[in-house]
């Protein structure tokens, strides 16, 4: 498989390991009521689509970029590469 | 001796070779099977499971039946296709699955034993009694069906891989893949041409049409030496593209020296390539098929194009006199091409009523072949004739000509499916293509010579112009243009076997059988009968199956369905996909940097991930592992030991957030540790598991240093950027690893700071209060050189660690030893490591195993709940906090005599060994040579409250149990006077 | 001055150089390495640090620049590798963060790693045999991190098609010494 890498371009996907749903960004408030559940739910509970999925790749063996990639679960093609911590900045996350 | 005019053999040069133990002669030029047919040899093979009489089907790497073994010794290889194995001098082959002799095979008793080894044979049979699976049906099965054998050496050869770049991967050299190459190598694109040949052209070396004013095969010279003057074209002969992978990642088998008798030295057997490439182009042409019909297997019955291209490549024709069995107009080339070659034909069988007429040889139209003759070799075919008559016609040789399947298989690896075409009564590629791929001549089931010249340079255009490259297809010469005309046929019905898988031995009975058994799904079919799941991957027979299958249900071949192909194309070694990943070779080791030093003093050494670490020093005079690992433990502790830590992960922490940042990323807190302090942490997982610990120290208020395990040194570093990318984006925190760019000792025992003191340079003081426990800071030793000191410690003892330079580790550690000498220090290994935590207790590896908690390590406390860590939240959980959680405590043998080995499970003194009983496990056992009995650690439920219980140890796996009591994990100074000493 | 003796990652006294058919390799050991990482929010001063530092702006992605005596090679995201003369700047980590200051983290590199130039005729032929990345189209200037038999590694362009630089973690040094020139016969 080829990555496309957004700094670096097409990436053999040797270089990365593979991590999971994007929804890893969406770390719950550990103040929030109902913490746990929350937790829990983030953890534990995952679409898992036929279709577009937007998984975590990190670059292990490159620039240690961790990055999140569109790909079609039926076919492999992969749709786009965005630096992660680009998508977590539009979720909202800061420090 | 039957070896014919022209041909593309070197005749100037003679080649000697065996089969079977006796010599013969060859040309440069020739495949095994060409050679031997210039012979007159026949019979190279016996079948599968009947052990019939077989010789080759065909003149390319679609063989089913001439598979031969290879060469002697350690490079014997079995499974190998005549019909592609090249000719070299002194190549040694011999036949296989025969029992005796290849003419007299013992096993030919299956052949009369037939109606027994039909589809579903073994299914059927070898069910019951179960007992006699493993001793009697199993054995027998697999001597009987022995493919050919290996001679047990290791394989003396080198194997290798690349990676090569393209913009246009062409898949086949003959017409279309040269036309398009040219095209895209004079617009100056990147192009690899592969073909699996030694000679490229593909047809244009069998057949006899001129290109313009010239041969095919010259003409092919010429296209190839244009190609090899162009620097933006790799043109790789013996090339076998074996699959299209993934997003335009192509694999590629390059056979580097199989032609040879040996590699050169240093060069390897085979090259595995990966080829990326934006685009590619499927010219990998068409696979003629045969037509089924009673004893259709015998030696001298062979494809029409494969009858052409011996005859025409390599002169080669073991049959006087040949007839032709076809259902389309190639049979009547085959006809004319032997008969221009002075081979007599004896008749041209064909099917089609409307069959052309002619006057040079005799036609029988709208007839059929309903049966052979010869034992070992076709004598004499039986014909039924239009008007219902049959006659015998004798001949050598058969050549039948069924139609052409384009070889659509590549177009399949990302599950794209064939479509049929009624015209060809064939399948071609589909709407699905692997993504980029484009498919030309023969393959796209374009079937003449000058369709192919000009799909093949119209799709190279296309290709190019879909990556913005401007190109312009090459003047095509004027070529062979003739329409393909077939009547189906793929079967003669009869009543005897007509064979339709000849690798696997598969004939139309047993696909009716299959039917009427109920197999109904053609993927059913293929498992059920074997059908197309020998080495050839039915390539010669699974349109004939299907045809079959289609006729016995009724429904249209396209309804019925097809299986589709995946890779490899043709078989690859394990060697070639290992490349240099083999022995010792198959992964990189990493070198602490006291290694050297070590190796010289004759370290035992253990693999710890890629790490080589010392596990111990042996002594003279120590026969067994223990006495060193024993002598090492009590010097340490006596006085002073060293070891090597530099394998620890070192993660370099900065920024305004770093103190923030291991916060949450640990579950106990740090932002109130002082500069010039080192404090443990403990990490854990979301889930509340723990993942890791270590020591942190502050090296200034935005600057710490952190250690792992050696063991969780990469996946702590991803978890890190995970957190500082993914969760906390805008957080102030920079990580480096800075794992190797220090060498790390540690210096441990009462002595321990009375040896260092003998390095440290006299400007430092690290004495008890200067330099207390948990203390660190930047020095220098031996005059100079920069040091950081760290004082922790993982023995127990009053210990330091010493990190320098990594270029000045070898120096320093021949320093320490030399100084060392007044204290009798020693240097200890991994297992004085392992006993001596094991002593003190401190969990490591084998409790951070994935399922313990803060709580099961007796670390509960450090679980910090006024800040947010990863898995602080869910460490609450109820599940993970019964009363009766695991907890982590020692155990000693009740009778200091006896051992217990981890892994043992804990139960009741009287209770009953099972699951339901169980109370625990030990983890971590040793033996103490400062106590002098067996110790251990291990996780008990409510452990923490069960001091001084006896429980039994039991060991299922080893058959053994030992009483064994419930102490403290601190077996060594539980009050920690010495590392604060 | 202290009295330790520096062993090169290969474990000799000095660096080993090897000519193996038409390509030399060449241990080198006399360059100190740096990180060099911009602080969160710290992007324009930190430009302005390092042009002042180093003489130029930093290198983009999957790129590398020569300089004197700081070259620069980005390693990842804000975050690159500066090399200099051993003998001149063995403290390297000192002095850089002496001159960005707050607006960068440095952390000292120098024995890190083991770096092997790779020159001659066939030295693409040669990596073309041990990593996935396009070396054959690579440029002068052109940097990256790769796997090369199973080890990170950076692949540095000195001279498209002539001269690379491999630059991988120490402990790796034998192996990768190892993978090199049984790749560098192969091609002989």
């Amino acid at each position: 498989m080829i990555i496309p890498h957004p700094l670096l371009g097409p990436r053999d996907s040797q270089e990365f390991t593979y991590l999971g749903d994007v929804s890893l960004i969406d770390r719950p408030d550990w103040q929030a009521t109902g913490a746990v559940d929350q937790f829990h739910d983030y953890l534990y509970l995952r679409d898992n689509p036929a279709g577009l999925h937007r998984e975590l790749w990190f670059h292990e063996q490159g620039d240690r970029s961790w990055l999140v990639v569109t790909r079609d679960t039926r076919t492999h093609e992969i749709t786009g590469a965005e630096l992660a911590r680009d998508v977590a900045r539009t979720k909202g996350r800061s420090t | 001796m039957t070896r014919l005019s022209g041909g593309l053999i070197d005749r100037s040069q003679t080649l000697s070779f065996s089969f079977d133990g006796k010599s013969y002669g060859g040309h440069p030029g020739d495949t095994l099977a060409s050679a031997l047919l210039s012979n007159d040899v026949r019979l190279m093979g016996r079948s599968f499971k009947y052990h019939r009489p077989r010789g080759p089907l065909t003149a390319g790497s679609e063989e089913p039946n001439a598979i031969v073994e290879l060469r002697n010794g350690a490079r014997q290889e079995p499974n190998a296709r005549a019909t592609v194995a090249e000719l070299y001098d002194g190549l040694n082959a011999r036949s296989q699955n025969s029992v005796g002799s290849l003419r007299f095979d013992l096993l030919a008793v299956n052949d009369l034993l037939s109606p027994f080894f039909a589809a579903g044979f073994y299914y059927k049979t070898f069910m019951w009694p179960k007992a006699f699976w493993e001793k009697l049906y199993e054995p027998m099965i697999r001597r009987a069906a022995g493919l050919g054998s290996l001679d047990g050496q290791p394989d003396p050869d080198m194997y290798d891989k690349g990676f090569l770049h393209s913009d246009l991967l062409i898949i086949g050299a003959g017409p279309a893949g040269l036309a398009a190459a040219l095209t895209a190598g004079r617009a100056g694109a990147d192009v690899i041409l592969a073909d699996e040949d030694f000679l490229l052209g593909g047809r244009l070396n069998s057949e006899t049409h001129a290109l313009g004013d010239t041969s095919g095969s010259d003409w092919a010279k010429a296209a190839l030496a244009e190609l090899a003057s162009l620097p933006n074209v790799r043109v790789m002969s013996r090339t076998t593209i074996i699959g299209a992978m993934d997003h335009g990642i192509y694999g590629a088998l390059e056979r580097v020296s199989d032609h040879l008798r040996e590699p050169a030295p240093d060069t390897p057997r085979q090259t595995f390539w990966r080829i990326y490439t934006t685009r590619s182009l499927l010219c990998a042409g068409a696979t003629e098929r045969p037509i089924a019909f009673e004893n259709n297997d015998r030696p001298g019955i062979m494809l029409g194009s494969a009858l052409r291209s011996y005859a025409n490549r390599w002169a080669a024709c073991a049959a006087q006199d040949v007839a032709i069995f076809t259902n389309n107009d190639e049979g009547h080339r085959t006809a004319e091409d032997l008969l221009t070659k002075g081979v007599r034909i004896a008749a041209v069988i064909d099917s089609r009523a409307d069959a052309p007429k002619t006057n040079r040889y005799e036609v029988f139209a709208g007839s059929v072949v309903t049966n052979s003759a010869g034992r070992l070799g076709l004598t004499s075919v039986s014909v039924r004739l239009a008007n219902g008559e049959t006659r015998k016609v004798a001949c050598q040789g058969l050549g039948v000509s069924g139609g052409w399947n384009p070889n659509v298989h590549l177009t399949c690896h990302q599950r794209g499916r064939p479509q049929w075409n009624a015209d060809l009564a064939a399948f071609v590629p589909g709407g699905t293509l692997p993504p980029g791929m484009r498919v030309a001549g023969a393959a796209q089931g374009i079937l003449s010579t000058a369709g192919a010249l000009s799909s093949g340079a119209a799709a190279a255009v296309a290709a190019l112009s879909d990556l913005g490259i401007k190109a312009k297809a090459i003047t095509l010469p004027k070529a062979e243009d003739t329409p393909f005309r077939i009547t189906p046929l793929f079967h003669v019905p009869g009543k005897g076997r007509a064979w339709l898988d000849q690798q696997n031995d598969v004939t139309v009975k047993d696909v009716k059988l299959a039917h009427q058994e109920g197999y109904i799904s053609v993927e059913h079919l293929k498992r059920y009968t074997t059908l197309g799941m020998a080495t050839d991957q039915g390539k010669t027979s699974n349109i004939g199956g299907l045809a079959v299958m289609a006729e016995m249900t009724g429904k249209s071949i396209p309804d019925t369905g097809t299986t589709i192909y995946r890779p490899p194309y043709t078989p690859v070694s394990i060697a070639a996909f290992a490349g240099r990943s083999a022995g010792p070779d198959f992964r990189p080791t990493r070198l602490t940097p006291s290694h050297h030093w070590a190796a010289q003093q004759g370290a035992v050494f253990v693999e710890v991930g890629m790490w080589l670490r010392a596990q111990w020093f042996p002594q003279a005079g120590e026969t067994t592992w223990r006495q060193s690992v024993d002598r090492e433990v009590l010097a340490t502790r006596k006085s002073v030991g060293i070891c090597d830590v530099t394998t620890l992960g070192k993660i370099d922490v900065q920024g305004t957030d770093a103190a923030e940042f291991l916060n949450r990323i640990y579950a106990n807190p740090f932002g109130k540790l002082a500069v010039g302090k080192v404090r443990y942490g403990l990490m854990l997982r979301e889930d509340g598991i723990a993942m890791d610990d270590g020591t942190t120290a502050r090296l200034a208020e935005d600057h710490f240093v952190m250690t792992t395990t050696t063991a969780n040194a990469v996946g702590v570093y991803r978890h890190m950027e995970f957190c500082r990318q993914c969760l906390w984006p805008d957080m102030d925190v920079q990580i480096i690893s800075t794992t190797e760019a220090w060498a790390q000792y540690s210096v441990a025992g009462p002595n321990a700071r009375k040896l260092l003191q003998k390095i440290v340079d006299p400007a430092f003081d690290i004495g008890n209060d200067a330099f207390p426990y948990m203390g660190c800071g930047d020095i220098t030793v031996c005059g100079g050189l920069r040091a950081r000191l760290f004082r922790i410690s993982f023995s127990g003892e009053l210990a330091f660690e010493i990190a320098v330079p990594t270029r000045y580790g070898d120096a320093l550690m021949r320093r320490l030893v030399e100084v060392g000498q007044e204290f009798d220090a020693v240097v200890y290994g991994t297992e004085a490591l392992g006993v001596m935590r094991i002593e003190k207790g401190h969990a490591a590896g084998n409790e951070l195993n994935g399922t313990t908690t803060a709580l099961n390590l007796g670390m509960g406390g450090m679980v910090n709940k006024k800040k947010d860590s990863i898995g602080s939240t869910l460490s609450e959980r109820e599940g993970l906090n019964r009363p009766d959680a695991l907890c982590l405590v020692g155990f000693r043998p009740v009778n200091h005599a006896d051992n217990f080995a981890a892994g043992s499970h804990l139960i009741g003194k009287d209770d009953v060994a099972n699951a339901a009983n169980d109370q625990g496990y030990l983890t971590s056992v040793a033996y103490s040579p400062n106590l002098g009995h067996t110790i251990g650690l291990g996780f008990l439920k409510n452990g923490a409250n069960r001091k001084g219980e006896t429980l039994r140890a039991v060991n299922p796996v080893q058959n053994a149990e030992t009483l064994v009591e419930v102490v403290s994990a601190h077996f060594i100074d539980p009050e920690g006077d010495r590392l604060r000493a | 001055m202290h009295d330790l003796a520096a062993l090169t990652p290969l474990g000799g006294a000095t660096a080993k150089t090897e000519t193996i058919g038409a390509v030399q390799i060449a241990e080198i050991t006399d360059r100190a390495l740096a990180s060099v990482t911009c602080r969160a929010g710290q992007a324009k001063a930190f430009a302005t640090a390092a042009k002042k530092l180093f003489g130029g702006a930093m290198p983009d992605p999957g790129h590398w620049t020569a300089g004197d005596p700081f070259g620069l090679i980005w390693t990842g995201p804000d975050q690159w590798f500066a090399e200099a003369p051993f003998a001149s700047h063995e403290d390297i980590a000192r002095l850089i963060k002496a001159g960005l200051g707050d607006t960068a983290s440095v952390t000292e590199q120098t024995d890190g790693w083991v770096r092997f130039d790779v020159t001659g005729a066939t030295v693409v032929d040669l990596l073309e045999r041990l990593c996935p990345v396009p070396v054959r189209r690579m440029q002068t200037g052109a940097a990256t991190r790769t796997l090369l038999e199973h080890m990170g590694c950076f692949v540095i362009c000195r001279t498209t098609a002539q001269a690379f630089s491999l630059i991988a973690p120490r402990s790796f040094a034998g192996s990768l010494h190892h993978a090199l020139s049984a790749a560098a016969r192969s091609v002989a």
